[in-house]
Order: structure tokens, then sequence, then C-alpha cells
């Protein structure tokens, strides 16, 4: 037996002992770690392969352990990806409520998933749907084109043949307030695929996010196409076929409210 | 390095680098990448992609709409005012065409006549169906007319003033009915 082996087989020797007197002193001192009950629910989401599309949609259930995730239905999301299935396909980014990635319809209401709280209540199942009427992708993906389409035919973008000759424009702070309540959207569509009207007329009619972005740049005080702006929604679809339900408001994760900004373009294009 | 990633040779390629045999590399490459293609990639034009994605976009589902959206007092009541205007308004059409192809029957006297001759639960069953539509959508009108003034635009007030549209109907409704 070499020196070196002996030298080292001395050393575990020695550091067993250690560990031992380490731990029986300190166990005494430690508090127990606290084992969490299992708190089990059931998640049902709506799944759809594009692989297999002849199958229908169903509603496929996971059960998971409220104690070991995280307090967001993001969250039980990401755990069931990660640890049950991982073929479970939604969108997900900032995971704060800035990038609107995560919006579906959770237990009946549109809203960012990331924002929206497990209810621990768990003898009720929580269903995940993707964004109501719209074109699946895959699971709770929906095909988004249409919205992003609608959203850049309003031209959402500073529009004036007569910029200042120094410097920027200029707003006072009534002007700008205004835009307050407007600007933060994050074109999470959560909005538009709760409106009815939406629903039924996706093809012509803008919906309340597009709506709200168009009166964002009608309430501009800087930008100068305000009369083009108007004209264009002043047809049957665009615009009126908002009926003031109502749902756009009342679903917006960020606490906007289109309603409000679609009632008040009524209100300018009444008074033209 | 991206195209051996492509095609799982790294590993096959590394062990070889450090192998000396030659005839072991070779064999040893060939084994590996066998194994490892199990899984194949196809290269696409551009337009194949494009032909995919059409071929998918046909076949794509529409997500489930008002059978999974949950009831609210703002899109229930906004179809309740659509389903009772289009009741009344087949009601004051019909009774107006009826009136025009056959006015002896259907004129104030005949109907007056009619009613008078039926009995009382029919007679409160029947106001009450004809009541409670004309109510509602009378006072949710007046809420409607009250939003495009530029009132009780909140999420607040779509609540109060739904709610209090309810119970303005349902005192009505009664009202009515009794009268």
């Amino acid at each position: 037996m070499s020196v070196l082996s002996q030298a080292a087989r001395r050393f575990v020797k020695a550091s067993v002992v250690d560990a031992r007197t380490f731990t029986t002193s300190t166990r005494r001192l430690q508090a127990e770690p606290l084992q969490k009950p299992v708190l089990n629910k059931e998640f049902k989401i709506y799944r759809w392969n594009p692989d297999e599309p002849a199958k229908k949609p169903t509603l496929q259930s996971y059960t998971i352990d409220l104690n070991q995730t995280g307090p967001m239905i993001l969250d039980a999301l990401i755990k069931i990806k990660n640890e049950i299935d991982p073929t479970l396909t939604f969108r997900r980014s900032c995971r704060e409520g800035i990038c609107g990635s995560c919006a579906m319809n959770i237990n009946g209401q549109n809203t960012l998933a990331c924002l929206c709280r497990i209810d621990r209540d768990a003898s009720k199942d929580s269903k995940i749907y993707p964004l109501p009427h719209m074109y699946i992708v895959k699971d709770l993906v929906p095909d988004l084109t249409q919205f992003y389409k609608q959203y850049k035919s309003i031209q959402p973008y500073l529009q004036n043949d007569n910029p200042p000759e120094k410097g920027e424009f200029l707003q006072s702070q009534e002007e700008r307030r205004k835009l307050d309540g407007l600007y933060e959207c994050i074109l999470c569509a959560c909005c538009s695929t709760s409106c009815p009207s939406y629903w039924w007329n996706q093809d012509e009619y803008l919906g309340p996010a597009t709506l709200m972005q168009a009166y964002r740049w009608i309430a501009d005080s800087r930008d100068s196409n305000g009369a083009k702006r108007k004209e264009y929604l002043q047809n049957e679809l665009s615009m009126y076929r908002c009926h003031t339900i109502f749902n756009c408001s009342r679903t917006c994760p960020k606490g906007l409210n289109p309603a409000a900004a679609i009632a008040k373009i009524k209100l300018e294009l009444a008074a033209d | 390095m991206l195209s051996t990633r492509a095609l799982g040779l790294a590993p096959a390629l590394r062990q070889a680098a450090f192998s000396p045999a030659r005839n072991h590399i070779l064999r040893t490459v060939i084994r590996s990448s066998i194994i490892k293609r199990s899984v194949q990639t196809q290269s696409l034009k551009p337009e194949d992609g494009t032909t995919i994605l059409n071929t998918q976009r046909l076949q794509r589902p529409s997500s489930p709409h008002f059978t999974i959206y949950e009831p609210q007092l703002t899109w229930i009541g906004s179809i309740f005012n659509r389903v009772t205007g289009v009741g009344l308004g087949f009601l004051l059409y019909g009774f107006s065409l009826a009136y025009l192809v056959a006015p002896g029957t259907f004129d104030s006297t005949h109907v007056i006549e009619f009613v008078g001759g039926l009995p009382d639960v029919v007679k409160y069953a029947g106001k009450f169906i004809l009541a409670l539509p004309f109510t509602f959508h009378s006072w949710n009108g007046i809420r409607h007319l009250l939003w495009d003034s530029g009132k009780f635009l909140t999420v607040k007030g779509a609540y109060s003033t739904g709610y209090a549209v309810l119970g303005a109907t349902a005192i009505s409704t009664i009202v009515l009915m009794f009268q």
C-alpha cells in the first residue's frame, strides 16, 4: 500500500468522525424541517395537436401538488410541462404581466396566466382554454395573425407632416394625461377575444384592443392625422359593431378600459 | 460545428480523436452515427414550408367561446337585450301585418274580447311574458343612451347600471302584471 492511499484513508476516517460530531451537536439545535401536506389539484387543459388534425380537441386532466408549485397558473403550466407532459404547448415569456404572451382563458375568463393566482381550493378543478374563438396552432397557442394585421391597419405610429423646427414635439400636461390608460396596453388580445362582437365579426370588426390604440393616436395632440384616422372607422363594421358589452374592460389584465375608449371615439365621430 | 451537431456525429468524432487505430475510428463513426440517426431530419425548400403552413391553417380548429366563457352580467345582459329586442320586433311587425291582412279579426275590440274571455292564470302569465321583455329592453335602452352620452363608462358603472336595470325591470314587470 502506497503512502498516498494510507494518508487518504486516514483523512477519510478523520472526516467521518468529524462529521458525526458535527451532526450530533447540531441536530438537537435544529428545528424539524416542515413537511408541507400534499395538496393535489386537478387542471383540465385544452389540447389539440396539429400532427393529428383529424382528432378533435380534448380536455386533458393533470393533477399536481400545489404545495410544490408556485402561486400562479403559469407556474402550474410550467410544472406540468417540466414534470408530467413535455408536449403541452403554450406561450410565455416575461412571467410578470408585461409581455402579454401567456394570455389564455382560465376558469372562464381571459387573463394572463402569469398574473392569475391558482385557486387553493383543491376540491374544484381549474379549466384552462386558449383565447376564445381563435384558430388554434397547438394546445393553448392561438393564431394571432389577424389580430396583428388589424393593429397594423390603424397605423399605430405618430403621423405629423409639420414636425417642430427645433427639438421635439411639446405637449401640455393635460394633453399628456389623455394618453394615460391607453398607452399601457400590451396587446395580449384578452379583451378582443372576450368580445362577443369580435367572435362573430372577427374578419371586419377591429376589436377593443385595436380600437383603443386607434383612440390612443386620435387623442394624441402631437398627431395631425386624426381626421383620416376617424374616417377609417366611419363605417358599419370597423367600430360600430361595438355594442358596449363591457367584456373587454371587465377582463383586461392590466385594468385598462377599452369600452370607454371606443365610446369616446363614437362621441367624436358623432360630433364630426 | 453546427453540421456535426445536427448529424449527431460529435460524440463519435470526439471519441475517434483520442483513439489511435484508424480502423477503429471508422467503425466508431459509422456505428454511433447509425444509432444517432434513428430520427431523421429532412431539408425543405422555403415554398414547402408555406405549403405545410397553409394545409395546417385549413385544418385548425376554432377554440370554444360562449360555451366556456364565464357568464357575466355584461355579456348575458347584452344577449338578453338583443333577444328581447328581436322578440318585441316580431310581435310589433306580426301584429301590424296581421291587422293589415285581416282588419276584422285583429282590431282592438276583438283582441280585448278575446283576452277578456281567458282564465286569470293565462292572463297573468301572458302579461308577464309581454311585460318582462318590454320593460327590460326599455330600461336597458336608457342605460345605452347614458353610455352613449359618455356616462357610467367604467366596469363599476356598467355593473351598477346593470343591477339598476334588473331591479327596475322586476318592479315594473310586477306593476304591469297586476295593473
